[in-house]
């Protein structure tokens, strides 16, 4: 199993204004933000980031827009700076929200860039972004996911055409002379991360054999991996578990009681990353129609969206414990020990997953005290990832038969 | 009230159409919300006009092809259901989003048209870069929307417990199609102003007094653009004046197209 850091890059200076204002997105006056906090809060990533790459820990790196939960709206600048500062881990960029680019060329040639400056340890994340980063792109949400595909293909043949330019007219983009310099490092291009949340999104990723992750919430994990594992059989091939990544907060203490303290300050960014102004939540178009229905019909829109824990219970993620987050696998926290046996249990209800991502850095935690996470994580849990027993793909025989019948 | 309506095929697009009434044919675009609450006003019209009030493409239960993205696609469609319905001499209405749609058609082709009204309409833009014309509905909270949009916001009030799953269907397409349509830029066609001189039939521009979506001010520049337009006002009434005084609509139509005029 593969581990990776993630950090939001918060800024917590400015949460009070936040919560007084009901929203942590798209209407919060900048100047709320005061660039000199701002350039520490940088730097003290990049050191946390080299500090992975000391510890052998890989790199993951996301991007929003206009919020004081997450300070890196390029993900590009981040990445590029990292390519130059690190040298051994993969940096993986979850992601590009390509339908709300309005370059898919450009993100090409980013892309390519950041991976011949790493030699060739980029990983490239292409997500459709949340609800909420619709109105500071002012792209249309009604059609979203068609735009994302043509623009994962456009950027796909980009970087693998290497003969001269081609033409693109399709229906959300247009070139004459696509072609790339530099091309990418590896080949045909780097691996390609998805996130989702359904299954039906694990099906599509599936057809194209990338990574799907999920984030945060056990619920998602298990249904979308599973999907991804049947379509993966439907077409003859069985998806190995480095197809799969899921993205945790993590604590980890040298007792429990200080792996959960620290758990408790990296959940700042749960509990406060869903809380945005109504208009901005959810977009019409966004989501298919019957889920629109579904929600009508359930009432006033809930404030936030819930997560599930283990046993069916919802939680309300701003306001939720420890316990509660541990409860939906969104934290795995508490000593080593403990740590990796929640890893393991929680590896077994999924399926097997081969990417850890986790969030060793969220909300308050200082400097110092992620610092500790990520170094005793490193030097506990890590070691032992590697030889965890991964369950049995249940689809493996049905891919077989598919693959004989197929040739 | 439910009106009556029947499925048809218009340039291989299936849609819902309500006819109803007779008299001089009166073709009737809805807003961003459908025909829901305009029921009164289209029975009222029906006593003086044979109306024809279609649900656009991507609207209600009619079907969106996958190759409508603009308004030019409904406006076209409009000028097919014109000559699909063999309408002569008709009255063309169209309300909010409808009026944008029906301006469209205008300066494309008024050859099935005796009159234009616009009611309280979409479509253009007056303000500088800095300035929006059209309130952006999509920044408000559900509570201001209503007082945007109406005098008096508890008469647009929909109760959505009560409502059936297809009702509730169409009411989220309705809010999608809007938003495909008018997304950005935003309920306008930039372009839209500088051919608004083809309008060569009589109009009339309508306009809701307390509209907090489109203001008069705004109303009267769209009649000024529009060669030898009337502009009137509808009082106590905000963004969908068909909705709010359908009779005082019905009876601004009747004076200026019907029969006896």
């Amino acid at each position: 199993m593969k581990v990776w850091h993630f950090s939001e890059m918060a800024y917590p200076q400015a949460w009070d204004t936040g919560y007084e204002m009901g929203t942590f997105r798209v209407n919060v006056p900048n100047s709320h933000y005061d660039p000199k906090l701002g350039a520490d809060i940088y730097h003290r990533h990049y050191d946390e980031f080299q500090l992975c790459d000391e510890l052998g820990i890989n790199i993951m790196l996301n991007e929003h827009h206009s919020t004081l939960t997450c300070l890196n709206p390029a993900i590009t600048v981040s990445a590029s700076i990292l390519a130059r500062i690190t040298k051994n881990v993969r940096l993986l960029l979850l992601g590009n929200p390509i339908a709300n680019r309005p370059d898919p060329v450009r993100v090409a040639e980013e892309m390519a860039m950041i991976d011949v400056i790493s030699h060739g340890r980029l990983e490239m994340g292409l997500v459709k972004g949340a609800p909420y980063e619709i109105a500071p792109a002012n792209m249309n949400p009604v059609r979203l996911m068609d735009r994302f595909w043509e623009a994962h293909d456009l950027i796909l043949k980009a970087m693998s055409t290497h003969d001269g330019p081609f033409s693109w007219e399709s229906e959300h983009y247009h070139y004459r002379q696509v072609n790339i310099w530099p091309r990418p490092w590896q080949s045909p291009h780097p691996p390609v991360w998805i996130t989702a949340l359904s299954p039906h999104s694990g099906r599509a990723i599936a057809e194209r054999r990338h990574v799907a992750a999920a984030l945060l919430s056990g619920g998602i994990a298990s249904g979308m991996f599973n999907a991804y594992r049947e379509r993966a059989a439907e077409q003859g091939w069985a998806a190995p578990n480095d197809r799969f990544a899921y993205c945790a907060l993590v604590g980890v203490g040298n007792t429990e009681e200080e792996g959960r303290r620290r758990a408790d300050k990296v959940a700042g960014y749960v509990r406060t990353s869903p809380i945005v102004a109504e208009p901005f939540k959810n977009p019409p178009g966004y989501n298919p129609t019957p889920v629109n229905v579904a929600a009508l019909k359930t009432g006033p829109t809930q404030s936030v969206a819930r997560v599930q824990t283990k046993d069916g219970r919802t939680v309300d993620p701003t306001k939720a414990t420890v316990q509660e987050f541990m409860d939906a696998r969104t934290v795995f926290a508490g000593t080593p020990d403990q740590v990796f046996e929640q890893i393991k249990t929680f590896n077994q209800e999924v399926g097997g997953f081969g990417n850890l991502i986790i969030m060793g850095q969220g909300g308050t935690l200082s400097y110092d005290e992620t610092r500790a996470n990520l170094q005793l994580f490193a030097d506990e849990v890590m070691p032992r990832l590697g030889d965890l027993k991964m369950p049995e793909n249940p689809y493996g025989e049905q891919a077989e038969r598919n693959a004989s019948a197929a040739q | 009230m439910a009106l009556t309506v029947e499925r048809i095929e218009v340039a291989g697009v299936s849609v819902d159409l309500a006819a109803m009434g007779a008299g001089p044919p009166l073709l009737f675009l809805h807003g961003g919300f459908g025909l829901a609450g305009h029921e009164a006003c289209l029975e009222k019209l029906a006593e003086s006009f044979q109306v024809f009030a279609p649900t656009l493409p991507g609207f209600g239960h009619s079907d969106l092809p996958r190759s409508y993205s603009t308004v030019d696609d409904l406006a076209y469609f409009g000028l097919d259901l014109a000559a699909h319905l063999n309408l002569k001499n008709a009255a063309l209405v169209g309300a909010c989003f409808g009026g944008w749609v029906a301006a469209e058609m205008a300066i494309r082709s008024t050859s099935r048209f005796g009159q234009l009204v616009l009611i309280d309409a979409l479509g253009v833009k007056f303000g500088d870069r800095l300035t929006r014309d059209i309130t952006d509905i999509h920044a408000l909270y559900q509570a201001d929307i209503a007082k945007a949009l109406y005098a008096d916001p508890t008469r647009g009030q929909r109760d959505v417990a009560s409502m059936s799953d297809e009702g509730l269907t169409a009411m989220v397409r309705d809010s999608e199609a809007l938003v495909l349509f008018g997304w950005k830029p935003y309920l306008h066609n930039p372009k839209l102003t500088n051919w608004l001189h083809r309008v060569d039939i009589p109009a009339l521009v309508l306009w809701g007094e307390q509209d907090g979506m489109v203001s008069t001010d705004y109303g009267r520049k769209y009649a000024a653009a529009i060669p030898g337009a009337r502009f009137e006002i509808v009082g106590d009434a905000g963004h969908y004046p068909s909705l709010e005084q359908p009779d005082a609509v019905a009876g601004h139509i009747n004076a200026f197209a019907g029969a006896n005029t």
